[in-house]
């Protein structure tokens, strides 16, 4: 029979106690910043990206809410008023002047006016944005669903995402906002180039003139402020590489939770 | 006294898949609750409902400026306001006052560091999720949860003596110490079967793509920030448990309980209380 009190089995077991509690105390901030967990960390992104689209197919849809439901303020966030030199000519003007330029690996590039876009035929929805803060505020939206716009110029076969490109800089840093989609999310039907909030035309605080609305991700992927899609093979050479301003910055590129 | 009766009865308590599953989730959970409160300090506030609203939070951790200058951490409770500097709210050494809801011992990593929080939380929850329902389906089709956890009917009948008897720290000694007593079985069958998978379906109600492939779960937890301020409460609870799950494995005899969670065998204490002996 074992005897329990085991005097090396007894020290094994403080060692490790010891062991372990060190690891888990000290560890945890130096193996943050190391390769191996890195790679973990892609391989868990990797995994839930793959799970959701497994999970989500074209046609779940984000919830869509009644119109009691809508906040009588929808927060804004990040930039809230882009201070380059441009964007205030055009907004001092009402956006009159403003284009959207389509272009990259499309087969007809192209600007399109705010009218010109109005024009289109429209999706409104109520939905909620989820913050990666943790907050949520529900709004009213009106816009371009982006399949279309991205049918009307024709999308190349070697195209994988849409770019956004945005006019505003964070902490009046050199790096403009940005983000991508792929083609998959893009041509969801809640996928919307927003230019109305609750009924209004856009306010400047969240993203005038026109903002991106992608119901199923949270709210650093709806870029504001969107001065032009570039259909894209990779976005390697774009930014510092990984998909977005954000994402540059650690960050998911998937972003549905 | 003959020999062979004082050799203490050793007893296989533990199966290999069990202790291994304990220990990774020792450490799952930890980086979870860490990494937990790392993301909660992005935004301090819990909300009921389907959406924010901002001005009328169930709960809240911020800051104000005192009127001689100093930096007070105030907690908000529903309509009560509590003073929590240097833990919440205000905290860090008296030449580096930082204002942050959860302290930086409390959270992983330390520093304010959205983005990495996640990192781990997803991570971690990626282990801890799978062994979960792993461990449910070896203890219902295993037989483990009729045989161990699932109370008989009369034990209810002294359930008054054994919350006595716990209040009072006097634990099962002899036959009685092989099994689980009542209120350990009902401990272990609300944190496996209601608690821990609450937590993980209300962090999946989180997630805006979750949402629209399982419409369902908004509903079942009645929105997405009462199920953000649910998850916070298990998680609570979650805590509470590894809180007295741990000062019980102290004071119930730590080495006896330590290797029987390490090497599965567990000795139960003899019969009677060691100071009735007779003089050995």
């Amino acid at each position: 029979m074992t005897r329990p009190d085991d005097p090396s089995r007894r020290r094994f077991l403080g060692r490790s106690l010891l062991a372990g509690s060190a690891l888990l105390l000290g560890g945890c901030e130096r193996v943050t910043r190391s390769d191996a967990m890195q790679t973990l960390f892609d391989a868990s992104g990797a995994l839930t990206q793959k799970a959701h689209r497994l999970l989500a197919s074209q046609e779940s849809m984000a919830r869509e809410y009644p119109p009691e439901d809508i906040a009588p303020e929808f927060r804004a966030n990040g930039t809230t008023d882009p201070t380059s030199a441009d964007y205030r000519r055009l907004a001092a003007n009402a956006f009159n002047d403003w284009q959207l330029r389509v272009d990259g690996l499309v087969e007809h590039a192209g600007r399109f006016s705010l009218a010109a876009l109005r024009d289109m035929p429209a999706r409104t929805q109520i939905t909620r944005h989820d913050c990666v803060e943790g907050w949520s505020c529900i709004g009213q939206w009106t816009g371009v669903p982006l399949g279309d716009l991205l049918d009307r110029v024709g999308v190349r076969d070697t195209a994988r995402f849409v770019v956004f490109h945005c006019a505003d800089h964070r902490y009046g840093g050199g790096d403009p906002y940005y983000e991508s989609l792929d083609l998959r999310e893009a041509y969801h039907p809640q996928t919307l180039l927003a230019y109305d909030l609750n009924g209004a035309t856009l306010p400047i605080a969240n993203g005038a003139p026109l903002r991106l609305r992608a119901e199923r991700q949270l709210g650093y992927k709806m870029a504001k402020y969107v001065m032009r899609l570039e259909l894209v093979e990779s976005f390697d050479h774009i930014g510092r590489g990984r998909g977005g301003f954000w994402e540059d910055r650690g960050y998911n590129w998937w972003a549905g939770i | 006294m003959s020999t062979t009766s004082e050799a203490p009865t050793v007893i296989k308590r533990h199966a290999l898949f069990t202790r291994l599953w304990h220990w990774v989730n020792v450490v799952c959970l930890i980086v979870l609750l860490m990494s937990g409160l790392q993301i909660f300090n992005a935004h301090p506030s819990l909300y009921w409902g389907m959406d924010s609203h901002f001005d009328t939070p169930a709960l809240s951790i911020g800051a104000i400026r005192a009127d001689n200058g100093e930096l007070r951490g105030i907690t908000r409770l529903g309509g009560y306001r509590f003073d929590t500097t240097g833990v919440l709210g205000v905290s860090g050494s008296d030449t580096d006052r930082e204002v942050r809801a959860f302290p930086a011992w409390s959270t992983l990593p330390g520093p304010r560091w959205l983005a990495m929080g996640r990192q781990w939380h997803f991570l971690a929850a990626w282990i801890f999720a799978p062994m979960l329902i792993g461990y449910l389906a070896y203890l219902v089709i295993g037989g483990q949860l009729r045989r161990r956890l699932l109370p008989r009917a009369q034990e209810w009948r002294h359930l008054g003596k054994t919350l006595i008897d716990h209040a009072r720290l006097r634990f099962p000694r002899g036959e009685e110490a092989r099994h689980y007593n009542l209120l350990q079985k009902l401990t272990y069958l609300l944190i496996l079967f209601l608690i821990t998978p609450m937590v993980i379906l209300t962090g999946l109600t989180m997630s805006p793509t979750m949402d629209a492939a399982w419409p369902w779960l908004l509903d079942l937890f009645g929105g997405r920030q009462t199920a953000r301020t649910l998850h916070f409460l298990c998680a609570s609870a979650l805590l509470a448990f590894f809180i007295i799950h741990v000062l019980l494995v102290l004071v119930s005899g730590f080495i006896n309980n330590m290797r029987s969670m390490i090497t599965g065998r567990y000795v139960p204490p003899p019969e009677k209380e060691p100071h009735d002996d007779a003089p050995r």
